[in-house]
């Protein structure tokens, strides 16, 4: 009960901010604050149950929502460790955020419809984090794709952020065409879309190893999708013209994380077939590193924490890949709070100068200290210096790449961790220390704000202790991957937690190297590289001036052109006027003088008498 | 309501209202229009009534009426409905019920002929849609054809009068294709049994030779086909529906084309079961070019009315690909998207006629920044383009997943290609959205005015809310729909296995 009372609460809350609240902001906003916070107090029964009982038999609740011979589609909850796991990150971190909100969005026009749709997106993930079955995961997915759309065309009146909305949805639902093409798939394979029942039969045996590798594939798409994972990447960075609460939530902590969720929830799959998990693996980690090198080029404070984003969402794709369900989801937890807080105090700082160009702050840490503060504690975190959580989060997932002997993907790693130290120090240099660049008073935000960071960074800081190798239970004791039959993979090797901080430290040492001193734009601009990276790869020109422009855009003009040519002009007209032109010949053969009709009815007989003299 | 001729009412109450307002003066407009709302709401009550008074449990054809008409010929006024025919009919009389209230607000002139041929059209329609006389269907259907051609001649719009001649010639040439079909069932099933009947309950006991059923298909297959639109004999539909004033492109779209549709269902496969399992996969190959052809062409256009147009003859491909499924998940997909397409493709038309009659254009790029101006109209535009690409929660997203889940069982290949058929009906509704309702306002068009009085909005309310009602929970029209599909799909089914049991 309690779980579909936490599914639906945010959804009663957008209705009623739309339908009732509309005009009453305040209202508006406490209405949706409250929906969320209540439903952090409703979870917290459930994350005890577990604290205490940490191999919880899965709870399912549901009913049958198409029941036809051969098709039956039910709706329901499950909680089980995963799920409530995501469940305290989803209501914990959307709690601060939606706090944060209210002084982030202060006198905007559109307060009401803002709050409305955040409480639309958390339903939304609700609903892929509660899902029992394949089909409801998906329609949930397609909803947090509308709420994100929603969201990130907020500002709707600016072509740049309509843009990204449509990119947005339109990219994301390329990979959902793979995905439920994989639903079907494996429903084909089992006959169900239930998860623990799919789970049974998979572990029964029986069903092709072509069909498992193609299923995984497939589902793997949709988290390509949501996760933006290379080559659907492209849409994230432009996410950012949402306000930035949104970035926070949605393109931070919890709707990209989704496809890690998804790798995990069908992990036993991708055990299951181990060609599918070294594809998931090389592009996690293609994108982590892909990600890390055009962050270190960005100029834009959104548009450098969302390409650590993307990069840190590849290495979790990357430990799914390898195996490290534990690695990955412990990542994704820890990764929820930093990226959130350094989203939010970005927002913060943004609030603070009126501009997101890096280049135009400086040397502000002394105003604004609370987000200073807690931006380096974040930045710190995400680099993963010891013993920040993101050391701790990102050494497990170094570790599962090195002991499945993925030596590759862990140099891969190895070099992200570096490069991510690097921009991290970059940016944190540039936009608070140095020399003075911005224009006006920049001045701390309100409490409002500022409280949620200081809670997040306590978070950030502390959380990586939550899966220190050497006490049980830990995170591992609770998100057990199906290779590890109930316990996390772990240990604790020294090279690859004193290597890592290694590279960590010479990263931050770089950074410091070059950004710590007196600049007004970036030392490094001249560069081959720093030039291909700072357009991204041309990705987006790629995209939208070939394969959209020419080959999607082409296919349409070109059947436009034998619509209108071949098929109505050659065609249908053509048949108009065969018979308007035949009707014009006949019309002379009725000339209304009976001597010609004599005259054809003569040598018609004349006619008919050879043809049948002849016989 | 035991004995009540329930059907009758249905589809006489637009009749009586069509004969009313000939008796009202042309000036008395609020008479005029209170009798079609009167009218229209019988229908609509008594067929909601039916919705939930059908009896799934005893399937089959209920609230049957009989009438003999002319014995000699085995003709009788014989109405009756299966689940199939119950969504048809709900569906119709949600579509001229919300599309009197459009007719309402955009309808200047001539006002009370217009409703008489609405109302008369609607009445037509009714009748194909509970006809068990072939007779019956073949005289209801020409009954609904036949006011188009003023419908759109008189209150059309651009180019209008080849739009109507063409439309009207096109079906007229599809109608005769399928009368020749009903008269050589009529006979060669009169000929087996030694009684000459019309009556499709009495046809569908009999069997024919399966090389005779694989001929009479093609002319209904055909007649019908031209009508749902089957490439590539579509081209009189984008082009009708964007001449057509509102209401009729609402009618055109939500309910005309279902008429081809749900003749294919009831006539073509379910009285010859053997040319469905012969012809139907020439059609699942066929509605391909529907779907992904038309979804390009429909992306190409900029007039939105061509656009939707096309997406229309786009989505009526996933119909005929559900159909050529012949299995319970992909059939009973198709019948519940007829439903779904045809209440989306309603509201499509009221919202861009809503905007054309203030603004006189709909190119796309004529516009920009309208939801600033119209925040209302916005909004159901929006929730029209993500229904129509298949969003969760509205109904159209369930029936093309039970087309896609059916047709991946019998046309995997068709299945992915319907399947990105979704990315391209998204790419086209999310840029016209961002083209003509988003970005900044354009100073000339600030003179728009959004709906706001009860009778503006109430018609896309009602729409929306049936598109929500059903997306959220659609075992209210999935149970009763496969309270008919069953016995159809089974009727095909036993029939391939008994020609194997007999090989």
């Amino acid at each position: 009960m309690t779980t579909w009372l936490i599914l639906f609460i945010p959804l009663i809350s957008a209705v009623l901010i739309t339908f009732v609240t509309r005009r009453q902001k305040d209202l508006s906003s406490y209405i949706s604050i409250g929906a969320v916070v209540f439903c952090f107090i409703l979870s917290i029964d459930p994350i005890l149950n577990l604290l205490k009982h940490p191999h919880m038999e899965p709870i399912q609740q549901s009913f049958s929502w198409i029941n036809i011979p051969g098709l039956h589609v039910e709706m329901g909850t499950l909680l089980d460790p995963l799920s409530i796991l995501m469940l305290f990150v989803v209501t914990f971190v959307g709690s601060l955020i939606h706090i944060y909100s209210r002084g982030y969005m202060h006198g905007d026009p559109g307060f009401s419809r803002f709050f409305a749709c955040l409480s639309l997106f958390i339903f939304s993930m609700f609903g892929i984090v509660l899902s029992n079955n394949f089909i409801q995961i998906f329609i949930f997915w397609e909803l947090v794709g509308l709420s994100s759309y929603l969201l990130i065309g907020y500002y709707f009146e600016k072509p740049s952020a309509s843009d990204a909305s449509k990119k947005a949805f339109l990219v994301n639902r390329i990979g959902d065409f793979g995905f439920i093409l994989g639903i079907f798939v494996l429903f084909q394979a089992t006959g169900t879309f239930n998860f623990i029942e799919i789970n049974h039969i998979l572990e029964k045996g029986g069903i092709p190893d072509s069909t498992l590798y193609l299923a995984a594939l497939l589902i793997f798409c949709g988290a390509v999708g949501k996760s933006a994972q290379f080559p659907l990447h492209v849409w994230l960075p432009d996410a950012m013209e949402g306000p930035t609460p949104v970035s926070a939530l949605i393109h931070a902590a919890t709707m990209v994380a989704a496809g890690v969720y998804l790798l995990a929830r069908t992990a036993l799959l991708y055990h299951l077939s181990p060609d599918a998990m070294e594809v998931v693996a090389y592009i996690g980690g293609f994108t982590a590193l892909l990600a890390a090198v055009i962050a270190v080029a960005q100029n834009d404070i959104k548009r450098v924490v969302a390409y650590s984003t993307l990069s840190s969402l590849g290495y979790m794709v990357m430990a799914m890949g390898v195996g490290g369900m534990t690695a990955g989801m412990f990542y994704l937890t820890t990764h929820a709070f930093f990226k959130a807080l350094l989203f939010l105090a970005a927002g913060s700082v943004i609030h603070a100068f009126h501009t997101q160009n890096i280049w135009e702050m400086g040397s502000a840490f002394k105003k604004v200290k609370t987000t200073g503060a807690t931006f380096i504690l974040g930045s710190l975190a995400m680099a993963g210096v010891f013993p920040f959580s993101g050391f701790w989060s990102k050494d497990e997932i170094l570790t599962a790449t090195f002991t499945s002997h993925h030596y590759f993907l862990f140099a891969i790693g190895i070099l992200v961790a570096f490069i991510s130290a690097f921009f991290m120090t970059r940016l944190v240099f540039v936009t608070f220390f140095g020399n003075e660049r911005y224009h006006g008073h920049p001045h701390e935000s309100p409490p409002v704000m500022t409280v949620p960071l200081i809670i997040l960074a306590v978070f950030a800081v502390l959380s990586g202790f939550a899966g220190l190798p050497w006490f049980e239970p830990n995170f591992g004791t609770y998100i057990a991957g199906p290779s590890h039959g109930g316990h996390g993979e772990h240990g604790f090797n020294f090279f690859v937690a004193g290597l890592s901080t290694v590279v960590v430290l010479a990263g931050i040492a770089l950074g410091y190297i070059i950004y710590c001193r007196e600049l007004t734009k970036d030392p490094l601009e001249g560069n081959v590289l720093y030039k291909l990276a700072h357009n991204k790869f041309y990705f987006d020109e790629f995209y939208d001036n070939f394969i959209v422009a020419k080959i999607y855009n082409g296919i349409a003009t070109i059947c436009n052109f034998a619509e209108v040519n071949i098929i109505i002009h050659l065609f249908v007209n053509g048949f108009a006027y065969l018979t308007r032109e035949s009707g014009k010949i006949l019309r002379l053969t009725t000339t209304g003088k009976l001597q010609h009709y004599t005259l054809i009815m003569v040598a018609g007989v004349v006619a008919l008498f050879l043809l049948f003299g002849a016989l | 309501m035991e004995g009540f001729p329930i059907l009758s009412a249905i589809i006489l109450a637009p009749l009586f209202g069509c004969i009313a307002i000939l008796f009202v003066k042309e000036a008395s407009i609020s008479k005029i229009r209170a009798i079609a709302v009167i009218s229209t709401s019988v229908s609509l009550i008594l067929s909601l009534y039916l919705l939930f008074a059908y009896d799934k449990a005893k399937a089959g054809y209920q609230f049957v009426e009989k009438v003999e008409w002319v014995r000699s010929l085995g003709i009788s006024y014989h109405v009756g409905v299966d689940g199939i025919s119950v969504a048809m009919v709900v569906l119709t009389s949600f579509v001229i019920f919300t599309g009197v209230f459009v007719s309402w607000v955009g309808i200047k002139h001539r006002i009370k002929e217009h409703y008489i041929f609405l109302l008369l059209l609607v009445s037509g329609v009714f009748g194909v849609f509970t006809s068990l006389d072939m007779i019956f269907f073949y005289l209801f259907y020409e009954l609904a054809v036949i006011p188009m051609y003023p419908l759109i001649g008189i209150w059309g719009s651009a180019n209008r009068e080849y739009a109507t001649m063409k439309l009207t010639l096109y079906l007229s040439f599809g109608a005769v294709f399928a009368l020749i079909g009903i008269l050589s069932i009529y006979f060669t099933a009169g000929q087996m049994t030694g009684s000459y009947t019309f009556d499709m309950t009495q046809i569908g006991k009999i069997s024919f030779a399966s090389s005779y059923q694989i001929w009479v298909f093609l002319p209904l297959l055909f007649g019908f086909g031209v009508l749902v639109p089957l490439a590539p004999f579509h081209s009189w539909s984008p082009i009708g529906h964007a001449a057509a004033p509102s209401a009729v492109s609402m009618l055109h779209a939500g309910v005309l084309m279902k008429l081809g549709a749900y003749g294919i269902i009831r006539i073509a496969m379910g009285l010859l079961p053997e040319g469905a399992q012969f012809w139907m996969p020439v059609v699942a190959v066929l509605c391909l070019i529907n779907i992904f052809y038309g979804g390009m062409v429909a992306m190409h256009r900029k007039d939105m009315k061509f656009m939707i147009g096309y997406s229309s003859s786009s989505h009526m491909g996933y119909v005929l690909l559900g159909l050529s499924t012949l299995n319970y998940i992909g059939v009973n997909g198709a019948v519940l998207l007829m439903f779904a397409h045809g209440i989306m493709t309603a509201l499509a038309f009221a919202l861009i006629g809503f905007v054309y009659d203030q603004a006189h254009t709909r190119m796309t790029y004529d516009f920009s920044g309208l939801a600033h101006k119209m925040p209302f109209i916005a909004v159901a535009f929006a929730i029209m383009g993500f229904a129509s690409s298949g969003l969760p929660g509205l109904a159209n997203f369930v029936s093309e997943l039970m087309i896609f889940i059916g047709a991946f069982k019998t046309y995997p290949f068709q299945a992915v290609i319907a399947v990105f058929g979704i990315i391209i009906t998204a790419t086209y509704m999310l840029r016209a959205l961002r083209n003509v309702f988003f970005c900044e306002p354009m100073p000339e068009w600030e003179h728009l005015k959004d709906a706001t009085t009860f009778v503006q909005r109430f018609p896309y309310i009602v729409l929306i809310l049936v598109l929500l009602i059903v997306g959220f929970y659609p075992a209210i029209l999935i149970d009763v729909i496969n309270a008919g599909v069953m016995p159809l799909v089974d009727k095909i089914n036993n029939v391939s296995m008994a020609a194997k049991a007999g090989l």
